[in-house]
């Protein structure tokens, strides 16, 4: 089953997501921040498919006992280091070369957050970071403020996909920067996978209907009651969004268009 | 002997990386090594040794979004 899609390409009803060149059967992203216990991170991962997970790195200091978060995440999930912490284009390019000299691979989450209330993005010291790091063969994906020309620079300098905020992270307040992302996933020749502030299942499928080729989510799995059920519920609502988006749903209008016959039931006219 | 270890001047008499790692009772297999801006892999922290004035980051994964 064929369809026209994204920038008219021709896809198939079992998509794949193709990622800096590796290929994700999942489109729904997650992290490993905030669980409660860290022993649900498998079952999670195994409840909704999920294929590439977000860690963070920092400096050990006191927790003699502490195991590496690594230990809770299966083989075969990609990993997926963040560079949260970094307050300049320069720690995170230092934080992005740590994680791949420690074995986590290629893909690299630049989060470069200097402003602590909205926790939003810095978007040039962004950019500065994706420059550098792209240049050296990593995998980069930058999170950032959604802004079509810098959505643009980013592609030009090398990013495997960019992510664009939905609202602020943690949030869980959904797709706010709706038309913005907009602009951005209908412009970008790379991946558009929005991140941080997708809070319902309902939210990630509206992302998806979009045309966005993923989302992430962490806290909304990582803080429910049930994150092995929540996370589950968010890889529905990425498989309904998706789908619709591939299906090319009708348009919007403001009149009533009639779905049975307009003639009468005992009449030849409307 | 005085080196910074994670942004802080302490005083050791560790030899070696590994023997560092030890006295901090850290467990070597949960830790990543920065040796003067550069990451050392496991198998060679006790044959790096540990001298006055090195710059040391002891980092580790955790949980992040």
């Amino acid at each position: 089953m064929e369809m026209t899609g994204k920038n008219n390409e021709t896809m198939k009803m079992d998509d794949a997501f193709c990622l800096g060149g590796q290929t994700f059967n999942s489109r729904l992203l997650t992290g490993t921040g905030k669980f409660a216990s860290r022993e649900i991170i498998a079952p999670m991962l195994e409840g909704c498919g999920s294929e590439m997970i977000t860690v963070a790195l920092r400096r050990v200091d006191g927790d003699a006992g502490a195991k590496n978060i690594l230990s809770y995440i299966p083989k075969g999930v990609t990993l997926l280091p963040n560079t949260s912490g970094a307050r300049t284009a320069e720690e995170a390019v230092r934080i992005a070369r740590i994680a791949r000299a420690a074995g986590c691979g290629d893909f690299i989450k630049i989060e470069v957050i200097t402003e602590m209330k909205y926790l939003m993005p810095d978007n040039y010291e962004t950019l500065n970071a994706t420059k550098t790091l792209a240049a050296e063969g990593f995998k980069v994906l930058p999170y950032i403020m959604p802004d079509l020309t810098l959505a643009h620079r980013l592609q030009d300098a090398g990013a495997a996909a960019v992510m664009p905020l939905g609202s602020p992270i943690g949030s869980n307040r959904g797709i706010k920067m709706e038309e913005m992302i907009r602009i951005i996933i209908e412009s970008m020749d790379i991946p558009v996978i929005v991140d941080a502030g997708i809070g319902r299942p309902s939210q990630a499928a509206q992302a998806m209907e979009m045309g966005a080729d993923a989302v992430l989510v962490n806290t909304a799995i990582a803080t429910s009651a049930d994150p092995v059920m929540a996370a589950r519920a968010f890889a529905m609502g990425v498989a309904a969004g998706r789908m619709a988006f591939c299906a090319d749903m009708a348009a919007q209008t403001n009149q009533a268009q009639a779905s049975s016959p307009l003639t009468g039931f005992l009449r030849e006219t409307a | 002997m005085e080196i910074q270890l994670n942004g802080k001047l302490i005083t050791t008499s560790a030899p070696n990386v590994m023997a560092l790692v030890k006295a901090r009772g850290l467990d070597p297999g949960s830790v990543i090594i920065e040796y003067n801006k550069n990451v050392i892999k496991q198998d060679v922290w006790d044959k790096t040794p540990v001298r006055p004035g090195d710059i040391l980051e002891l980092l580790s994964f955790v949980g992040g979004g």
